[in-house]
């Protein structure tokens, strides 16, 4: 039976996207490796350092850039987050600094709102009712 | 503009067209994905995204939607102001 133990984003500079993605999200750096002239780079959720990693990869492939475009520009998140209070999170966030295309909405029992990464991705993040 | 509003009544006749301007109302300025998402969770619309998007094909030829590009971002707002002919035309008795 297979586990999830990574997923990735394509991020335009993987420096930035450290930055943004510890600094700013939150997350803590986990592996760091050269990897010839990029890095494999992972974050791991803080509460949760041996849970799945987030690879920042390189986006240099020519396909990526007209997929992530077209995702863009209708909203399309490449990937989600949980969060215990969107609502929160977005205040936080946008006191940081943060761009959101869409701001917290709430639909049924989930609470939804989505963020421009600085890397060349919108990402969302998720909250559940209690 | 005759054309314009001669458009609205194809528009309106649609009854997710109807619901996505509903939407609109409630927040003006949605991504193409934020107004998918409303229209599956909270009114089970079963339509695919290209399927809401010639929707929205027709809510802008008739003037009730327009598209705003900002930087990569593409956003759809509310334009009520065809609707008023059709009160001009037939006023409502107060």
């Amino acid at each position: 039976m297979p586990r999830i133990t990574i997923t990735s984003v394509f991020v335009d500079d993987q420096t930035t996207a450290l930055a943004f993605y510890t600094d700013v999200l939150g997350f803590v750096p986990k592996d760091d490796v050269p990897m010839g002239e990029h890095r494999w780079l992972t974050v791991v959720s803080p509460d949760q350092p041996d849970g799945p990693e987030l690879l920042l990869e390189p986006s240099e492939h020519p396909a990526v850039g007209p997929y992530r475009a077209a995702l863009v520009a209708d909203g399309i998140p490449c990937t989600s987050f949980g969060v215990d209070d969107v609502v929160a999170e977005h205040a936080r966030l946008t006191a940081a600094g943060v761009v959101f295309t869409q701001p917290p909405t709430t639909m049924g029992p989930v609470t939804t709102a989505v963020l421009d990464d600085t890397c060349g991705n919108l990402v969302q993040i998720a909250s559940f009712a209690a | 503009m005759v054309g314009a509003v001669s458009d609205i009544y194809k528009a309106l006749a649609d009854p997710t067209r109807r619901v996505i301007l509903d939407e609109l109302v409630e927040r003006d300025g949605q991504t193409l994905f934020e107004l998918c998402t409303r229209l599956t969770m909270k009114h089970d619309v079963a339509s695919s995204r290209q399927a809401i998007s010639q929707h929205l094909d027709v809510l802008e030829a008739a003037g009730l939607v327009t598209r705003r590009r900002e930087g990569r971002y593409t956003f759809h707002h509310l334009d009520t102001s065809p609707l008023r002919e059709v009160a001009t035309r037939w006023p409502t008795t107060p």
